[in-house]
């Protein structure tokens, strides 16, 4: 991720561009640049080759009417697949999941990571704790929770001691609670370390000129270690947001390929596509999802330019 | 303060003793305040490590569990899963932490009486190991080509590279599968080797770890007469070591967790990972489940413990807070 901060970095390589200019662009140096070509070479092959390529032939797929006659047809197959009933509800259910989850996560994950700056006890090893859900696979996991989510389960009946009723988590309107939790009992360490690394980052000598001039730890928080850690906020959001996209794994293993309604994903809807081999359905909605997701990885470095500039890291 | 102390005692009961002794009440108070502090959010943080440690350390303890007790307990759970169909029974679901009795019949059966648990495991291992070691390879060639005589275009292609790498699997299945159809290589093992090989991620955060060499070391090597070779191998791979641990942790944890990649790419069943045949297996056999969940946790379990201090290193360079 490109971060404004690099300015003083690229500074740096234009005065080492400078001198090499000075010592004369020899044939050595651009043997070297060849060779340096050739370490790139196997990937930038590969990624062409499986990534790009590929991806480009799914664009003219996309607004062709089928790979046998070519028709071309603009953007019919678009419409088509923004029509149908359950990509729009898969749209509908993983924009939901996205808006409740992704700020959750980075909310809580903040908490967590000032709770473990904060000289408690135990620090490494609650470290040790959180992070451990990352590693575990979700496999593995799963049958635990369809055990204490049951409708019988142990959630239940923890409720039950506070005389709330019943709720059948998997099969009900709050399932994607479950997802959501399920959500952030994984990713809540990985960005919780990404918050600790920020904060420990952020210039002593400011924040106790701060404290001398009797700011509250209200202000230090709002005013300045919010503002240092502006750039770590938006990675750990668009962290969040593509880990939100994945959460259709969570709920394949939870539930199959056709959870209840609102357990929808987006992924099953590719997914179910993929098995009736509709390449023009698939195509259209993959391309779709690409500029949906550009288009919020661009307003997320916006703003992020937008407010992060004055800050000098 | 021992000035004040001094002049404290020479002017018994004046002002100054007066402010003094309320200087040290108020530190006092601070003190407490901050003790009362800490200890809250040691509470706080030890009942989110409970919630957080307790699916973990259930499904271990489970798997010590006898096949009976497992359905004993838990046979309504995976009898309602399977058809998804609601069934309200008032029987409780009894959670347990500890098992009546410990023993090990779950292990046994897996580990020796049904060898499908284990070629599944097996499968999990081919497919994930060759991914994590040639794709450092790869990614270690190509971080070292973007990080020396950097240029626009090879800015470009790294852009390109982050891009591609943000991209959720909805998008780049679809490619994937693509080129698996014209190569021939749907349900083989290359259609999730080749795509995983190539993946961009370890090149994004070898590349920003690799560029945080100062550019004076290779130089100096340069002027010494070392070939791009010798300043790969002999400069950038040392540095590096510590960088490619994190990275193979994080590429390993990635794979082992896969499931959208097989259950598109591997149309046969026999293929498929221990992370997706576990979603499938049926209520017959709950009774192995969590001794099968448990034996597949132990790999990434033993690897996170070995490397916890990588991982948060990786985890924090990916975040590009030190690059």
């Amino acid at each position: 991720m490109h971060f404004p901060k690099s300015r003083k970095k690229e500074k740096n390589l234009q005065f080492v561009k400078e001198n090499k200019k000075r010592s004369g662009s020899n044939r050595r140096t651009r043997k070297g640049k060849l060779i340096s070509i050739g370490y790139l070479f196997p990937s930038a092959a590969g990624v062409l080759l499986f990534f790009v390529l590929p991806f480009l032939i799914v664009i003219y797929y996309s607004v062709v009417d089928n790979p046998i006659s070519n028709q071309f047809v603009f953007l019919d197959n678009y419409v088509m697949v923004f029509q149908n009933a359950a990509f729009q509800q898969a749209a509908r259910n993983t924009l939901m999941f996205s808006l409740v989850a992704v700020p959750l996560a980075v909310v809580l994950s903040l908490f967590l990571a000032m709770m473990l700056e904060s000289r408690i006890p135990f620090k490494s090893q609650f470290r040790t704790f959180f992070l451990s859900p990352m590693m575990v696979p979700i496999a593995s996991i799963v049958l635990i929770w369809q055990v204490l989510f049951h409708y019988n389960g142990m959630v239940n009946e923890v409720l039950g001691v506070f005389h709330i009723d019943k709720i059948d988590w998997l099969n009900s309107n709050y399932a994607q609670v479950v997802i959501v939790i399920l959500f952030l009992w994984k990713n809540l360490g990985y960005n919780m370390i990404l918050f600790m690394a920020a904060l420990s980052s952020i210039p002593k000598d400011i924040l106790e000129v701060a404290v001398l001039e009797s700011a509250t730890p209200f202000q230090i928080f709002w005013h300045i270690k919010l503002r240092y850690m502006s750039s770590t906020i938006l990675f750990v959001t668009i962290m969040s947001l593509i880990n939100s996209f994945k959460v259709f794994r969570e709920i394949y293993l939870l539930k199959g390929e056709y959870p209840y309604d609102t357990m929808y994903m987006l992924q099953h809807f590719m997914n179910n596509t993929f098995s009736r081999l509709d390449y023009q359905k698939m195509s259209a909605a993959a391309i779709m999802m690409a500029i949906v997701m550009v288009i919020i990885i661009g307003i997320l470095f916006l703003t992020e330019n937008y407010f992060g500039k004055d800050v000098e890291g | 303060m021992k000035i004040q102390e001094k002049r404290g005692r020479g002017f018994k009961g004046s002002e100054l003793d007066r402010w003094s002794r309320l200087v040290k009440r108020k530190k006092k108070i601070k003190h407490a305040r901050e003790l009362v502090r800490i200890s809250f959010a040691t509470m706080i943080a030890g009942c989110f490590a409970v919630l957080f440690l307790m699916p973990i350390i259930l499904t271990i303890t489970n798997s010590f569990m006898s096949a009976s007790e497992i359905s004993a307990n838990y046979g309504q759970v995976f009898a309602t899963t399977d058809t998804g169909g609601k069934v309200y029974i008032s029987e409780k679901v009894n959670l347990k932490f500890i098992p009546d009795m410990v023993s090990f019949s779950q292990y046994i059966t897996v580990l020796l009486k049904s060898p499908e648990y284990l070629f599944k495991f097996w499968n999990s291992v081919i497919l994930v190991v060759p991914i994590v070691a040639f794709q450092l390879l790869v990614a270690m060639g190509a971080a070292y080509g973007f990080t020396r005589y950097r240029g626009r275009i090879k800015e470009i292609i790294f852009f390109i590279y982050i891009i591609l790498m943000l991209m959720p699997y909805q998008v780049t299945l679809v490619p994937n599968y693509l080129v698996a159809d014209w190569l021939h290589t749907l349900n083989t093992n290359w259609a999730i080797w080749l795509p995983g090989i190539f993946s961009p991620f370890a090149v994004y955060l070898l590349t920003k770890y690799m560029r945080r060499i100062p550019v004076s070391v290779m130089e100096a090597a340069q002027i010494d007469g070392a070939g791009e070779w010798q300043i790969f191998r002999k400069i950038c791979m040392p540095l590096c070591k510590g960088a490619m641990c994190s990275v193979a942790i994080l590429i390993f944890i990635d794979y082992w967790n896969m499931v959208e990649q097989p259950l598109i790419l591997l149309t046969d069943q026999e293929k498929h990972p221990l992370s997706v045949f576990l979603s499938k297996i049926n209520s017959g056999e709950i009774g192995l489940a969590f001794a099968v969940a448990t034996i597949y946790m132990v790999p990434p379990i033993l690897v996170f413990l070995y490397g916890e201090d990588y991982l948060v290193e990786g985890i924090t360079y990916q975040g590009g807070i030190k690059g």
